[in-house]
């Protein structure tokens, strides 16, 4: 193994991980509105919503993450939406997990009990005070560790984005192979910053989860 | 104004699909009264009384509260701020408690009067502190539900309804989910209760508190009320053979417990 080649190049994978970070972020907060809004259609009252609801998930689930980023990225200009290489992987990847959590979410509110809703709703609160009040604060807890394997999938998700040449982990690791010719050690490398980041995240989901399980 | 009882339920049918559950049913009860409802089980008694709260809406038939109907046919949002007002005079009671989880026993019971009445916390938090200590449970206003037993999440149940100052109170198999020893503690909560002469209708099993309790009772089977009278009439001398049938077969299995 090349240690000195991985010493001389890793302040560049560094950066790429910081590259991946953010995607991440923008991906997750992207794809907790789109799972929100489409959790609140799939259970919505009226049957037109429930439908655009459904079609979101089974399409997006329904096909390759990578066709949704190439026919958005290699695709879109055709149909006049002009995005950078960042763009795309973010809006992609985004709404693309957001179909995940939409069924995270969902679960999670439909697993609580049909008498919280019943007791409120008997003491007059309306179908939104309701669902504010006393359903989603109880969703929210339990749906904490599954958006956490979404998240977990997210992040090993955006290597991905190489493909259409955003400077993140992977594609750093593959640049550097084409000048050193040393796959395993760029590979291990870039690895080896992808554990790191997702361990760290799956500890901060860790601790949210305890937390809310003590209040 | 319309000259109807104080709760008034008129011609009552109620379908679930092609499973019709409530027939024709019609219920007066006046201010201040009583009223049990008792019958085998699957006969319609929790249907009847979530049907008052619009928890069930009739498929025919009128409720009415104080002169107010309480099931009006109204375009969707309409309707949604009517039953949110009408629900608000009629305090329900399950057998599951149904507290709120992750509230404490304040919060279970200040929720409802904060969003809706406009309350401050400082009259929100007398309000609770009141009700409390009409269920004897002022100690645990702090706790959360996971930490009462059955009978003292029963009474913050009650004290949570009481809150809203409903106008009647709704009782569908209250003390059912709860071990025998602690029957009596939500009994004795709810006896204090008809002394206040609050208006009550309560769906139960147990025959000797409804006969202690109640002004009237209605004894009801297949979705039809089958008889009714006065509790001493309808227990010590029924006049319709199922109510007969059924009272026998209720005392045998309580006797066997
Ligand atoms: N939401 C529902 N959907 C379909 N059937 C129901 C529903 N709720 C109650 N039923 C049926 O209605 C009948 C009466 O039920 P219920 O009112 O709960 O009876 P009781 O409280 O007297 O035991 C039963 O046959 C029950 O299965
Ligand atoms: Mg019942």
């Amino acid at each position: 193994m090349d240690v000195d080649l991985i010493l001389r190049v890793y302040p560049f994978f560094l950066q790429a991980a910081w590259v991946t970070i953010q995607l991440s972020v923008l991906t997750a907060v992207l794809g907790l509105a789109c799972g929100s809004l489409g959790a609140a259609a799939r259970l919505s009252r009226l049957r037109i919503f429930r439908i655009i609801g459904a079609v979101y998930v089974s399409l997006f689930r329904g096909t390759p993450a990578l066709i949704q980023l190439f026919i958005l990225y290699f695709g879109g200009p055709q149909i006049g939406i002009q995005l950078d290489a960042f763009e795309a992987g973010v809006i992609g990847l985004g709404v693309n997990i957001g179909a995940y959590m939409t069924e995270t979410i969902r679960g999670a509110i439909i697993a609580i009990d049909r008498g919280q809703t019943e007791a409120s709703r008997t003491l007059g609160l309306s179908r939104w005070q309701s669902m504010r009040y006393v359903v989603l604060p109880q969703a929210a807890r339990l749906m904490i560790r599954p958006l956490g394997v979404n998240i977990n999938a997210l992040i090993k998700g955006t290597a991905l984005v190489a493909a259409i040449s955003v400077v993140e982990l992977t594609y750093t690791a593959q640049r550097y192979i084409g000048s050193t010719y040393k796959p395993f050690e760029m590979f291990l490398l870039s690895g080896t910053l992808y554990m790191i980041i997702i361990y760290a995240t799956g500890r901060g989901i860790a601790w949210l989860d305890r937390r809310a399980r003590i209040t | 104004m319309t000259d109807t009882a104080f709760v008034e339920i008129r011609n009552a049918a109620k379908s679930f699909g092609s499973l019709q559950v409530l027939r024709d049913i019609n219920l007066k009860v006046e201010r201040g009264q009583i009223v049990a409802i008792i019958g085998p089980s699957g006969s319609g008694k929790s249907t009847l009384l979530r049907a008052i709260n619009e928890l069930d809406p009739l498929s025919s038939g009128e409720i009415w509260l104080e002169g107010v109907q309480i099931n009006k046919k109204l375009p969707h949002r309409q309707y949604e701020r009517h039953v949110n007002q009408v629900r608000q005079d009629i305090g329900m009671v399950f057998q599951h408690f149904n507290l709120f989880p992750h509230l404490t026993v304040r919060e279970n019971i200040t929720l409802a009067p904060k969003l809706l009445k406009g309350m401050s916390a400082g009259e929100a938090n007398a309000l609770a502190e009141q009700q409390l200590a009409k269920v004897g449970l002022m100690e645990k206003i702090d706790a959360y539900p996971s930490q009462l037993s059955g009978g003292q999440k029963q009474r913050v149940a009650i004290a949570r309804a009481l809150a809203m100052k409903p106008k009647v109170m709704l009782f569908d198999e209250a003390t059912s989910a709860l071990d025998p020893e602690l029957v009596e503690e939500v009994n004795l909560v709810m006896k204090q209760l008809a002394e206040e002469h609050m208006t009550m209708i309560i769906v139960t099993h147990e025959m000797g508190f409804a006969e202690s309790v109640c002004d009237r009772v209605l004894f009801m089977d297949g979705g039809v009320v089958v008889e009714e009278g006065p509790p001493e009439v309808i227990f010590r001398n029924p006049e319709n053979e199922r109510t007969r049938a059924f009272l026998r077969k209720h005392l045998q299995t309580n006797h066997n417990r």
